[in-house]
This record gives structure tokens, sequence and C-alpha cells, in this order.
């Protein structure tokens, strides 16, 4: 049973544990769109960060846009000005594949050079196909074929299984 | 020579009332008998012609063979066995060849064209003016000597009238017919599309139907001054033939065809930018087709040719105006006539006609009829037999055709021309 | 119909030749995408990496500097590779026919054409003839279509007007020859426009304009009233040189946006221009740079839709490349 607040009481415990770790000087803290952005917004106001939510989307980043094109609701990603030299904290909800970070890096990067990045992800779940990891998690979970963990929000904030139907 | 029986297939022969289940007796080239055998006939070939169509070779009053000088589009040779295919034994020839016909030079020329591809009944209509410029006579009396049927000015208009009179007059003189295109430069506006619905959504160079009206009109207006003969081919709109109505009626000599195409296309048929629909005059709306169908039926428009331009491909390949206008239209000539008749727009006695009798009264022919004397032009068809127009059955150089692919209903099963067997699908 | 020749098989975009063809959806999902290019303006990084290591070609037949350049800005920022060919044509030259100039192109390895040319049909005719994984986007095509400033100009009136269906738009001017014209009509009209309308001298519209799906008049001044959206087209000098007008001067008279004649249009009228503008011939100075034009909103715009587009013909459906 994943309860949410458990997961947000975990995770920013860790982050708290890897801010201090890694010596993290008033960091920026960016969600990716959508449900990095939900849970960024619960931790930005937890640990009481300085500079205003930065918000990433990564669509045209994507490594798949052959094969699904372009969607229609992209929103611009909100970054400051200056990402060079910052600490930055990147928050996503779930960690699967490794793609999404992957793709959010490039983005990032392509805005400047920051200091260091530390991922935080609320889920991180089996399925790893890029060599990325979180550096804090909210809890790792093993599913079954054909499961899939959504988050759904803004509010209320909250975590579903799904199984997914066979495919014909 | 040899002697021929076409046994009992329907003769139909407009010119001599003929409608009947019948036999034709053919020997020394010409028709003997279309009644009972002549005594002491023996046949070389009989060609059993059982529900098939026995009728007067077709006389194709516009055509283009593309020698001289254009034999990359297709040569005397592709084309005549193209003709012999369709059933068509007479051809004439229009005068934009390259070098133009205007020279009896030119004309010789194309007699021994036809002789080495075994077609000897191809009939050039000389050039109305030196190189079709519209400026200087052509020298019309050793044209026609040099065995020229007819002048006229090919696609291109004459843009002073002062000179169309002038050659009109000098062509009633040794009394040679005119046949002529009405088109008038100014108007026509090198568009390539009728001015219209569809052109105004493709954006594409229009041509007004005024341009041919217009140019007509004044036509009309000079053969009644000028006493000259004129036949004006490819009409493409409802008021040309309101107008060759009255002037008939009014009682000019005047006669005119239509091109087969123009009566089963219009402008909303053309597939969009396809360059198969490129001709000219453009297909036009469903009114004048209409029109131009009545106008067959009722008598006003005489005639229907093939207007046949084979192209090579790269004349049709590039955007739609710069394309070459043009249809390769022997080959469906008798299908596409047949098509009319099923659609009720005329019957079979008049199609038959409109390629036999008629355009040989156009022209001053002792032809287009199974008249016992003439010579033994025959075209022997099947009404019923379906084909399709691909690759495999399509003898014209030129493959440009907005009908390619498609099944049509009749074929031609037997040509014969001054009594020789020129073609038969085997 | 040729007009299929746009979507590829399973419904989506390949080639962008022409409005005709194309439904409100996908109309609506440009005109989407495109704005969320438009928020890149304001990024520090203007550029994405959708279509990087693709190359595409603009092939211009007509010479167009403003729209070549914004087409090579689009791929760009799109992180394409770009090469702009201007091939000068004349009748009389026998140059390279245009099937040789798309083959030997193609032996490049080129991924899509963005073509412009003086005869109408010539981005039919090579996105029919090139190679079946290659992309054709129409930069306008003789006096047919020109599908891509029609769509800036339908985002640009969506920006200010929101509402496509209460809106009254005028286009005004040389509909004969306007290619930008006939792909406006057909969008304002897929788009749920609640009327269009013509305004031009008899010289200047094609016969069977109506066909079209516009209301038309000859009259300026009654021709503009409850009007939400003025289009002006540019007038070429060739107009007066073959018997079309009189002068440029009778027409400014006639048909030219003076401040007297934009009161005539509903107060919060827009007043738009494709550009490049013929100041005191079609539009006065003060009308082109007045608080109701958005004429460089257009510009600025220009380039996003491009984005959009390319990105939206780039795109397969499944594997195959």
């Amino acid at each position: 049973m994943l309860d949410i607040n458990d997961l947000l009481n975990k995770l920013e415990a860790e982050l708290k544990r890897v801010i201090v770790e890694r010596g993290l000087v008033d960091p920026l803290m960016i969600g990716i769109r959508t449900g990095g952005v939900w849970v960024a917004e619960q931790l930005h106001q937890r640990l009481g960060i300085q500079d205003d939510l930065a918000l990433l989307d990564i669509s045209f980043y994507r490594d798949d846009f052959s094969q699904i094109g372009v969607n229609p609701n992209v929103k611009p990603s909100q970054l400051p000005q200056d990402i060079k030299g910052r600490d930055i904290i990147l928050i996503d909800d779930v960690f699967y594949t490794g793609r999404t970070i992957r793709a959010a890096l490039n983005e990032i990067f392509d805005y400047g050079r920051p200091n260091q990045v530390v991922l935080a992800v609320l889920i991180e779940r089996d399925g790893k196909q890029i060599p990325l990891c979180p550096d804090c998690v909210g809890t790792s979970i093993k599913l079954n074929a054909g499961q899939r963990i959504k988050l759904t929000g803004p509010s209320p904030l909250s975590i579903h299984l799904q199984t997914l139907d066979a495919v014909a | 020579m040899s002697q021929i029986h076409i046994k009992q297939g329907q003769i139909i022969d407009p010119a001599n009332n003929i409608n009947r289940i019948g036999d034709v007796y053919i020997a020394d080239g010409k028709v003997v008998s279309v009644t009972h055998e002549p005594a002491g006939f023996k046949p070389t070939t009989v060609i059993d012609a059982t529900n098939k169509i026995i009728c007067p070779g077709f006389i194709d009053l516009s055509t283009r063979l593309r020698e001289p000088g254009q034999s990359r589009k297709a040569t005397f040779k592709s084309e005549a066995i193209a003709a012999a295919s369709a059933g068509v034994t007479t051809m004439c020839l229009q005068p934009d060849t390259n070098p133009v016909i205007d020279t009896p030079a030119v004309a010789e020329l194309i007699k021994e064209l036809a002789e080495k591809a075994h077609y000897p009944q191809i009939y050039p209509i000389a050039a109305l003016t030196r190189k079709l410029e519209g400026t200087e006579l052509s020298s019309m009396l050793s044209l026609k000597q040099a065995g020229c049927i007819a002048v006229g000015n090919a696609q291109q208009s004459v843009k002073n009238l002062l000179i169309l009179r002038r050659a009109m007059e000098y062509a009633a003189s040794h009394d040679l017919l005119v046949m002529f295109r009405p088109n008038d430069y100014w108007l026509g506006n090198n568009g390539c599309a009728h001015e219209g619905a569809v052109a105004t959504r493709y954006g594409l160079p229009s041509i007004p139907e005024e341009a041919e009206t217009i140019a007509l009109a004044q036509c009309l207006e000079l053969v009644e001054l000028t006493g000259c003969r004129m036949h004006f081919g490819q009409l493409s709109c409802k008021r040309s033939v309101i107008k060759i109505y009255q002037a008939k009626k009014y009682g000019l000599n005047v006669s005119a065809d239509v091109a087969i195409h123009q009566l089963h296309l219009t402008e909303n048929d053309m597939i969009p930018f396809d360059s198969s629909y490129h001709v000219l005059p453009p297909f036009r709306t469903e009114e004048d087709k209409q029109y131009l169908r009545e106008g067959l039926a009722s008598g006003t428009l005489n005639s229907i040719c093939s207007d046949h331009q084979p192209h090579d491909i790269d004349a049709k390949l590039g955007a739609f105006p710069e394309t070459e206008p043009g249809v390769s239209a022997l080959e469906t000539l008798l299908p596409l006539m047949l098509k009319l008749v099923e659609q009720g727009a005329i019957s079979l006695q008049q199609g038959i006609a409109a390629l036999s009798e008629n355009p040989a009264r156009v022209l001053h022919l002792n032809s287009g009829a199974l008249t016992l004397g003439y010579a033994a032009d025959v075209c022997v068809f099947d009404p019923e037999l379906t084909w399709q127009v691909n690759a495999e059955n399509w003898k014209s150089q030129g493959i440009n055709t907005p009908f390619w692919g498609q099944e049509f209903k009749g074929r031609v099963t037997h040509t014969l021309q001054a009594g020789k067997i020129i073609y038969s699908l085997e | 119909m040729t007009e299929n020749i746009q979507l590829n098989s399973e419904g989506k975009l390949k080639h962008f030749l022409s409005i005709e063809g194309l439904n409100k959806t996908l109309l609506t999902e440009v005109l989407d995408i495109a704005e969320s290019f438009i928020g890149m303006n304001d990024q520090q990084i203007k550029k994405v990496p959708l279509l990087r290591g693709k190359t595409i070609v603009n092939l211009f037949f007509e010479n167009s500097t403003r729209t070549r350049t914004t087409f090579e800005l689009a791929a760009k920022r799109l992180s394409a590779d770009v090469l702009s060919m201007s091939i000068a044509t004349s009748s009389t030259s026998k140059g390279e026919s245009l099937l040789d100039t798309i083959r030997n192109l193609e032996a490049m390895f080129v991924d899509m054409f963005v073509v412009r040319h003086a005869i109408s049909g010539a981005a039919h005719f090579i996105a029919q003839h090139t190679a079946p994984h290659i992309s054709v986007i129409n930069a306008g095509d003789g006096q047919h279509a020109h599908p891509t400033q029609a769509m800036l100009d339908m985002f640009t009136i969506r920006q200010v007007k929101q509402d496509f269906s209460n809106l009254r738009v005028a286009i005004i001017g040389d509909i004969l020859h306007s290619r930008v014209a006939r792909s406006q009509i057909q969008a304002l009209n897929i788009l749920g426009a609640a009327e269009v309308r013509v305004i031009a001298p008899k010289t200047l519209l094609p016969s069977h304009v109506e066909s079209l799906g516009v209301n038309v008049s000859h009259d300026l001044t009654s021709g503009l009233k409850d009007i939400d959206v003025i289009i002006m087209l540019r007038l070429q000098k060739e107009r007066m040189t073959s018997a079309l007008l009189p002068s440029e001067s009778e027409y400014f008279k006639c048909f030219g946006l003076t401040e007297a004649k934009l009161k005539i249009a509903k107060p919060d009228a827009i007043v738009m221009h494709p550009g490049p503008i013929n100041r005191g011939v079609e539009i006065d100075s003060k009308v082109a740079d007045g608080p109701q034009s958005v004429i460089l909103k257009q510009v600025s715009n220009g380039i996003a839709i491009r984005m959009a587009i390319m990105a939206m013909a780039m795109q397969k459906q499944g594997a195959a490349g």
C-alpha cells in the first residue's frame, strides 16, 4: 500500500540528508511536468526553498519523437536566466526507464552548466534502460508484468497502481 | 488481289442506310457486295463477324503522329499500329509538325512516311499561313496538289483578322476546306484550364470560354464574307454549339467536330494537378458537356474526332501549367463512342456516322461508307468485349490519357484498309 | 483526391501543400503546437533538438528573402541542418528539369523540401514524385496556395480574437493573383469563421470566386461594415501594366485602407497584411503603424508556425524512418 504522505515524508528526510551531505548551497528546485511538478510543489514548501520553483517540460527533448510525434499541449519550461554554477534539485514522480531524466538533463545543460544536480523521485520502480539513478527516493518497488504506477493531482495528490489490459 | 468475306455481322452503314445482319464481300480492295455472294467469289480470308458489328473504317479529322520533328513522342509506325487497332482507316494530320506542313516537300515527306508505315491513308492538313505564324499565306495550291486535303491553323490563333480573311478567300478560290480551331490569342491568355470554379480554386491560369466563342463568331462572319468552306475543330462550349446551329440555319457552309474526350469529361472530373487532364481546349462545365452531346445528337456537330496527341513521358511530368496539353486518344475513340451510346446520348448509328460518313462528307472523300465500288475501309468490332487500358493492350507510343487503367467495353477485332487487313485481334 | 497525399496512412501530416484537404482538428493542432514554440522566443535557448540530424532543403524557384529566412530560422531552431537554394528559372533557359533537381538533392539524403515556385501545382508535383520518406512543405506555388502564411495569419487572429465562430473577416485587394488569399479563405472556412468577405474591383477577382465560400463586395466603404479582421493584400506593379487597374492612386482612393475607412469596421477590428507593405497604395502608414495593426505580430509568429508545421510533417508513425 503506497501512502502519499509516507512517501513525501521519507523523500523529504532523504533530501534533507543529501543536501547536507553534498553541500548544496541555495539550491534551485526544478520539477518535471507534470507529476514531478506536483511532487516538487510539496517539497518546495516543506524544505522552505528560497527561489521560486522552476518548471521543466521535456517534450521537445524526448527521444521518441519519430514514434509519437509532437505533443500539442506543451507549455514552455520556466527556468531562471542563470543556471551556471547553481546547485540543482531535480524532482520527478516516477523513475522508470531513465529516459525522462536523460532528456531533462539535456535540457538543463542547454541552459547552462550547473554546479551539481541531485535527483529526487517519489517512486523508483524496476525497468531501468539508461544508466542513471536517483539520489533520493520515497520508495523503491518492483511491479508485475502489465502493472503501471501513476500519480494523479495536484489535489488531492494520490498514487494509483494500474494493471494494463493485455494488448490484442 | 485477295478476296475477303466478312460473315454474318451486324452491318451498320449510315451513309447507305443499312442496319441489319449480313455479309460484306470485298475484292480488289473494294466493297463488291453487302447483300449476296458475288458469282465466282473465292475468299482467301473469311472473317467471322457473328455478334460483331461491321461498319465503315473510322475517319479521324484531327490527329498528330509527331513526325516529322518530334519522333521522341511518337512515330508514324507506332501510331499507324495504334490507329489500325482502333479501327481508324483514315487520318488527317494536323500541320504543326516540325517543320510545319507549309511546303510541298513536307507533304511529300509525309506521304513517304505513311507508305513506310504501311498506312497510306494519312492526309496532311496544310498550314493556313507560312510556319503557322499568321502573317503570310502558305502556298495552298501547291500543297493541295502535293496531297493536302485541307488547310488549317492547328492550335495557333490567327491574331490578325485581315490576314485570316485573305487566307480564307485564297483557300476558297482553290476550293480548299479550311479546318479551323477558333481561339482568341489575347483572351486565351496562355491559360491551361477553363476559367471557372476549379481553376480559381487551384490558381490555374485560365481560359474563358469567350476565347473560343468570340473567335468562332468572327470566323463565321468571315465565312459569310469570303464564301469559304470552313470546318471548326474540337469545339468545347455550349455557346459554340449554339453559334454553329444558328450559322447552319442561316445557310452558311460550315461544319464542326468535337473531340471524344470533351463529351465525357468536365472540369470537375479533373484530378487536381494531374497532367493527364491538361488539354486544349480545356475541359469545361457540365452544361457545356451536355450541349456538346445534344449538338452531336441533333446533328449540329456532325463529327467526332480523337484529337490524338501522343506525348513522351517528360512532356507530362511537371507542375500542371508547365506540362504539354493533349491526350493519346486513338485507342479509346471507339469505346468512348460506345459509352455515349450506352448512356443514351446518341444512337449507335449516329455514333458510327460521326466517325465515318460525316467526316467523309466534310472532306469530300468517297469514303466512310460501305458503298459498292468504294475502297474497302472496314472496321469490325465486338461491342461486348471488355478490355483494360494498360501497357499490355496499348499500342500508341504515348500513354498520356486520363483513362489509363480504366476498363472499357467495345474492342476492334479486325480493321481493313483498302481491302487489306491491317489489324486483327488475336 | 490529391489532397490526401498530405496525410500518411495513419492520417498524420506528411506534406503541407494546401489548406484544402486538412480538417479543423489538424489545423487546430498546428496552432496549438505553434503556441508552445512561441513560448520559446522568451527563453534563453531558442532551440530544441526535435529535428536534430535531419536535413531540410529550402528550394526557392521564386525569390523571397523574407519567407526563405523565416523557414531557415524555423529549421535551425528545431536543430535541423538547413540548405537554402535559390534556383533562377526563366522560360527561355532550359535548365535542369524540376524532377532532375529533386532527384539530385534526394541523392544527398535530405529529409524535407520547402518549395516555393512560380507555377501552381509545383509543390504537389514534387510531393508526388519525391522519395517516400521525404516531406514537402509548400512555401507558395504560383497562384494556388501559401498554406504556412495562412496558418500564421490564423494564429495571429486566434491570439487576439480567440474564437473564430464570431468573426467576420474581410480580405481586400488582388484576390485573383493571391495564393495567400486562397489559403486564408480555406483556413477561415474550415476553422468556422462566421463570414469571409472579399473586397476588390472586378478585375482583381477570380471567376466564380463565391464558390470558394466568400461574399463579394466591390466597395470598401460598405464592405467594411461589421468587420472584425481586415486582411490587406499587396498590390503588385504589374497589375497596372496589364490593364487590370488604371493607377495606384485610383486604387488607393477606392480600396486603400486609411484611418477614416478603418473606422467603418468594428472599433476593435485588427489590421493584417502578409507583407511586404506598399505604403500609400493599399494601406496608409498611419494604419500600418497604428494601434489596430498586428502586422509585426504576424512576422514574429511566422517562425513558430513554420516550426510547428515542419515538426508535424517530420513525425512518422511506426518504424518507417
